[in-house]
């Protein structure tokens, strides 16, 4: 077994490992360090190891690193990892993301240390294997094992109202997860109805290359995309977001924000477009007025852009802020990956990364001025860039990445995006372009609040300015917010092959749902070269 | 030395990073000028050395006006390919000299005004970061990295206009600033998208040599996106409707309004027409709108500031009015014209602003001119330098104003249009607006310099009398001033007054339809292409709007050039009436104007309240704006989306509690129910 074959596993369960390490020592006072640098350093070996897939990752449309071992046989289920170029920089994104968020968390979590490391290491990884898996069931069950770390780490170490985010924050995701487990069960049972003699599958491979019915993929789609959309989370099934970010602790609140919700949009890419891509076009509607579902998640998508940062910009509270941010951004993020177009999808793909870096890093941040004052209301601060300059700079920085300033990381995804859906489907583009105008309110109308002006509150005049461990948690993320800024074709290069497998299958589904509208529009009465004609014609207003 | 035309970007970028990240370490005022300025040199050094390089090499080979350094692989994404790469032509060129000109002589003079804040070094990083973006914007080979500059340069507006942010009142012009400036970032974002779809490209050259055959001349696709990109200038060069930010940007440090709110960023928009110039050509209609709403701006701001009483508050209506003369030239096809006025623009304006801020650092921080007056005395230097760019900026013969103004009067004056009315409608409001700006500028400065002493009572308890500033401000004010005497008639004369027509020519190739383009990469050094030339454009292209082919043609009859003096007579004699009917009122009959004020009350008061608009906009965008984001919070989220979702918890925990008492765990109660069930079945089953 070479160092190729294995390095998936080892980037999945090192954490894990680490975990159960933590889990051997002693609970005592004594061993408190051994706990969070044993976490910090698992978490950086963790990085590092996945620094490998890098190395001679060359993307060519296929997977790489494959491991596929019987895992369940009685059932066909396989233990099947692999990454490509859509998962390869989620995964870079949530190792990168983990060591920060601990090391931020190092000295803040002072009860149950414990429990808190094990858990988040838990947590990475699930997460991870979330993005490898290449067998649904596999998928299912990481997807499912991120919850429970999560669910712990709010209802713990979450603030005063964290049972009820907690809560809601499983229910909401059982909800959608439960109908998704039954869409694959029916997948599986449907596979094995198809191919007699290889029996039932949960491969993602064997399962795409299926001739699935219309109906049944419509069905097996919705079941889909509602686990995806919550997760995502898609208006207006977003109000757990808000409760779970503002309530969980700093760190929950970064890999929250940073990767779990990118499982939902991850989900749509990997599982829910490519298993079902005649379901995206499935028309609803009548004669005079219909749409695809294509259509209406597009929609959706853009009324979370403006509804995202309208609510934001009214909250009181800077956590729950950025978490209507999310909303938003996560919506550019829908947008992209719903417009079936190279630009759009390679920039909706890093804008998930994006995401993950700026809004992370404004997690981390709310939380390091959270520890000094123990308030997130945006009215207990004001003026704080006196006594706080370089917390001042970075969130400076940072601010400008979510609001997408030119050459920095949140405009090599928002620009690709817009301007590829613009291809796409003008007018909705449009009203998403309105976001942009929204992002710089919300967010410069708090940065004013709480950093402009006199210091109203008198504890504020003596805030201590960053110390060393919250610049080096934070500063990894300042440095990636330039470096994709300004080299965003380094990233693009390896999403570009693989993403444009999954697109090329949705531009076929798109041209048959075009062919079938038109021959029943006109039934029979046109000889079959002038049906070419006019899918050739209609093919060319697709591509103005 | 084209080749490293990035150096310029490069130089101020490590000001940035120097006095970024170690100025608070190095805590040295003159150390952190010296970076800021030498900074700045260095690049002005690098322009004036590309230019003399270019122009060698475009006299000597002419062979092509464009030569793009291509630095790295920016956006690399399917069939989408941005480079970050720089565009040297003549238009570039001349933004590139005058930006890096006029930067180095406010930062020299920066040195001097911000020489007892607390904030010099983060002052100086912002500047230079200031400059840095101005030149990615201008240099820009493609609409990407111009926007990278057009957003970079609001930012840098942003933090500049807030930099005393302990006051609220600056954080809060700031943040209108960028607030309103994005909405014009929208426009722009539009236009670009709307430019790839179109052209598959977003580079300059691409969009110059195929503009003739992919844009149907006079269709909405040119209107769509000229207007879009229109909408993005009118934010950033603050025209209406967006021009609301740039009076609250005085709250400024008053280099920074002489820098980046009059010589610089607020001449972005203008550079953005004038590069794109093949697009507006392309749409006689928003050809039309361009200069429309340049000559409304330039009227309105006009009106506005004749009332004004802070003299910042003056010279920034003063500047909207200017540029909406630049649109307005714009508008009419004359694209040299406007980037002729942007540069004397620059030195007059430049040289008003930093008078503007002597005489504030001279009266100890007051800004209302009713509490000036009778300052020429003590304030000498400065005295005779606003003077002359008020003069300039009048329009009076020889100085520089004169000739650029005079020349957008002429331009419209002949501009040949679908639109009959509209050169004589324009010409006139232009022509009033030109009478307009002698007065408010003659009335400013008579109300600073000249007449009665009104100094209010504390400040000559505390400092007795103004005082003159020093060398590091009087030097580049003496040096803008010189400029704007004598960069007119260096730059162009009319045919009339010896036919000096260097800079029309300079930047022919730019905006009258480039010919051919020549390529350089000079990121794969080992892999030279051959340079290879693009064809010519379709003839057509270059036909639509050229005013100063029209003009060519013109110049040759006789009688026109009578009229072209005449037309100047008329221009001088306004300015004249402007600024000695100021002179009389200001220094001679300074009582009147409070009658007139009462007479005419409501005109009074409509122009004070600069008519009215940001109350327009409060009440009908942000009051609506901020009830919808709060029904979207409060009634739809809270209500609504976890109505149902509360309520849905809320049923099954009561469904739970009455079906509760079924679980008594008494097995005899279970044993019941089940047989319950067996008699329901078998009657179920019965039945059907």
């Amino acid at each position: 077994m070479t160092l190729e074959a294995n390095i998936l596993s080892i980037v999945t369960f090192l954490p894990l490992v680490g975990a159960l390490i933590l889990l051997i020592l002693p609970n005592t006072e004594e061993y408190k360090s051994g706990f969070r640098w044993g976490a910090l350093a698992f978490s950086i070996a963790t990085f590092i190891a996945s620094l490998f897939l890098l190395l001679g990752f060359q993307a060519n449309g296929n997977l790489h690193f494959v491991m596929q071992i019987p895992w369940i046989p009685a059932i066909n289920a396989e233990y099947y990892m692999g990454v490509d170029g859509i998962s390869l920089w989620l995964v870079l994104l949530n190792t990168f993301l983990f060591p920060l968020a601990i090391l931020s968390s190092i000295g803040v979590i002072k009860t149950r240390e414990k429990m808190y490391y094990v858990l988040m290491l838990v947590l990475e990884t699930a997460v991870t294997g979330v993005f490898l898996a290449q067998d649904l069931l596999l998928f299912y069950f990481f997807w499912e094992a991120v919850l429970i770390p999560m669910y712990f780490l709010i209802g713990v170490w979450g603030g005063k109202n964290k049972l009820y985010a907690t809560t809601k924050f499983v229910l909401f995701t059982m909800v959608g997860s439960l109908l998704m487990l039954v869409a694959i069960i029916a997948l599986y049972l449907q596979s094995g109805a198809i191919n007699v003699l290889s029996g039932p599958t949960f491969s993602l491979a064997k399962l795409m290359a299926l001739d699935l019915p219309p109906q049944f993929q419509f069905w097996c789609f919705l079941a889909f995309a509602l686990a995806f959309a919550i997760k995502v989370p898609l208006f207006p099934f977003h109000t757990w977001l808000p409760d779970a970010h503002t309530e969980a602790p700093t760190a929950g609140s970064i890999i929250l924000a940073g990767v779990l919700l990118k499982m939902g949009t991850y989900g749509f890419i990997r599982f829910a477009l490519p298993l079902f891509p005649d379901a995206a076009f499935y028309r609803l509607g009548g004669d005079f007025f219909n749409f695809t579902i294509r259509d209406l998640i597009m929609a959706l998508a853009v009324i979370g852009i403006i509804y995202g940062a309208l609510v934001a910009a009214v909250q009181i509270d800077v956590k729950r802020l950025v978490a209507y941010s999310s909303i938003a951004h996560l919506g550019f993020v829908m947008l992209g990956l719903m417009s079936f177009n190279q630009q759009a999808v390679d920039g909706a793909i890093l804008q998930m990364v994006n995401h993950g870096i700026s809004t992370g890093a404004l997690f981390m941040l709310v939380g390091f001025i959270y520890d000094r004052r123990h308030t997130r209301l945006i009215a207990d601060f004001g003026g704080i860039a006196k006594p706080m300059p370089v917390y001042f700079n970075f969130f400076l920085v940072i601010m400008l990445s979510s609001v997408g300033l030119p050459a920095l990381n949140g405009f090599a995804g928002e620009f690709p995006i817009l301007l590829g859906s613009f291809q796409v489907n003008w007018l909705m583009t449009l009203i998403a372009t309105l976001g942009v105008i929204l992002a710089a309110v919300y967010l410069l109308y708090m940065f004013r609040r709480v950093f402009f002006g006199e210091v109203t509150h008198p504890e504020n005049k003596t805030l201590a300015d960053l110390v060393p461990r919250e610049v080096w948690s934070v500063l990894p993320l300042a440095v990636m917010t330039f470096v994709i800024g300004l080299f965003p074709t380094m990233f693009f290069g390896k999403i570009t092959p693989d993403s444009h497998v999954v697109l090329t299958r949705m531009q076929a589904a798109e041209t048959a749902s075009d062919e079938a509208l038109i021959s029943r529009e006109r039934p029979r009465e046109l000889p079959p070269d002038e049906v070419a004609d006019l899918l050739a014609s209609r093919a060319e207003g697709g591509a103005r | 030395m084209l080749d490293l035309v990035w150096l310029a970007i490069a130089f101020p970028l490590i000001g940035v990073l120097i006095n970024g990240l170690f100025g608070r370490v190095i805590r040295s005022k003159l150390i952190s000028g010296i970076i800021g300025c030498t900074a700045l040199g260095l690049s002005f050094a690098v322009a004036v050395l590309t230019w003399l390089d270019y122009t060698y090499q475009f006299w000597t080979t002419r062979d092509g006006p464009y030569y793009e350094v291509v630095l790295w692989p920016w956006m690399y994404i399917g069939n989408l390919k941005i480079d970050a790469g720089l565009l040297v032509d003549p238009l570039s060129i001349v933004m590139f000299l005058f930006v890096t000109g006029v930067s180095f002589l406010i930062h020299i003079y920066s040195t001097g005004y911000m020489a007892h804040d607390e904030g010099y070094s983060r002052f100086f990083t912002y500047l230079n970061l200031f400059v840095a973006m101005m030149l990615i914007l201008v240099l820009g080979n493609n609409g990407a990295v111009m926007f990278v500059g057009w957003e970079g340069v609001g930012l840098c507006s942003y933090l500049l206009i807030g930099f005393w942010y302990k006051d609220m009142y600056n954080a809060n012009c700031g943040m209108k600033a960028f607030v309103v400036n994005r909405i014009g970032d929208f426009g722009v974002l539009l236009g670009l998208f709307m430019l790839f779809t179109y052209f598959g490209s977003l580079n300059f050259t691409t969009i110059f040599k195929e503009a003739g055959s992919v844009l149907e001349p006079g269709s909405w696709i040119p209107l769509a996106i000229a207007l879009f990109l229109f909408l993005g200038a009118t934010g950033k060069s603050a025209q209406f409707p967006l021009h609301i930010w740039l009076p609250d940007a005085m709250a400024g440090p008053t280099p920074v309004s002489a820098l980046i709110h009059a010589a610089t960023m607020v001449t972005a928009g203008v550079y953005m027409v004038a590069r794109l110039n093949p697009i507006f050509n392309a749409s006689p209609t928003a050809g039309f709108v361009v200069a429309l709403v340049g000559c409304f701006t330039a009227f309105m701001a006009a009106t506005v500031a004749m009332t004004q009483n802070d003299i910042k508050k003056v010279l920034a209506y003063s500047t909207v009015s200017q540029l909406g003369y630049m649109f307005l030239a714009c508008g009419v096809g004359a694209y040299w014209v406007a980037i002729f006025h942007v540069v004397t623009h620059a030195f007059f304006k430049a040289c008003l602003f930093l008078g503007s801020g002597s005489v504030i650092h001279g009266m100890h921080e007051e800004q209302d001119t009713r509490y000036m007056g009778a300052l020429a005395k003590f304030m000498p230097w400065t005295y005779f330098t606003f003077l002359a760019s008020t003069i300039a900026i009048a329009g009076i013969i020889p100085f520089a104003g004169f000739f650029s103004k005079d020349e957008i009067l002429w331009q419209v004056a002949i501009w040949q249009t679908r639109f009959g009315w509209a050169p004589t409608m324009l010409w006139i409001v232009a022509a009033l607006t030109a009478l307009m700006t002698a007065f408010y500028m003659g009335r400013v400065t008579w109300k600073t310099f000249q007449g009665q002493q009104r100094w209010t009572p504390e400040f000559v308890e505390k400092h007795k009398h103004p005082h003159e500033s020093g060398a590091a401000m009087v030097m580049p004010l003496v040096v803008l001033s010189a400029l704007a005497v004598v960069a007119g008639f260096l730059l162009f004369t009319p045919p009339w007054l010896g036919n000096n027509t260097t800079l029309k020519d300079f930047l022919a190739p730019s905006t009258a339809n480039a010919q051919y383009v020549k390529t350089h990469a000079a990121a794969e050094p080992g892999q030279h292409q051959p340079e290879h030339e693009l064809p010519a454009p379709g003839a057509e292209a270059a036909s639509a709007g050229h005013a100063g082919e029209h003009h060519a043609a013109f110049i040759s009859l006789g009688n026109v050039t009578a009229t072209e003096i005449a037309f100047a007579a008329f221009s001088v004699l306004l300015a004249l009436i402007g600024l000695l009917v100021s002179r009389q009122i200001f220094v001679n009959q300074p009582k009147a104007t409070e009658a007139w004020k009462k007479h005419w009350a409501p005109a009074y008061q409509f122009s004070l309240n600069k008519w009215f608009f940001d109350e327009l906009y409060h009440r009908v965008i942000v009051v609506p704006g901020t009830a919808v984001a709060y029904a979207c919070w409060r009634f739809f989220d809270l209500r609504i989306v976890d109505g149902i979702v509360n309520g849905t918890a809320w049923i099954v925990g009561v469904t739970g509690h009455l079906v509760r008492p079924l679980q008594t765990g008494f097995v005899r109660n279970y044993a019941l129910y089940l047989l319950l069930g067996v008699v329901i079945l078998l009657i179920f089953n019965l039945v059907k």
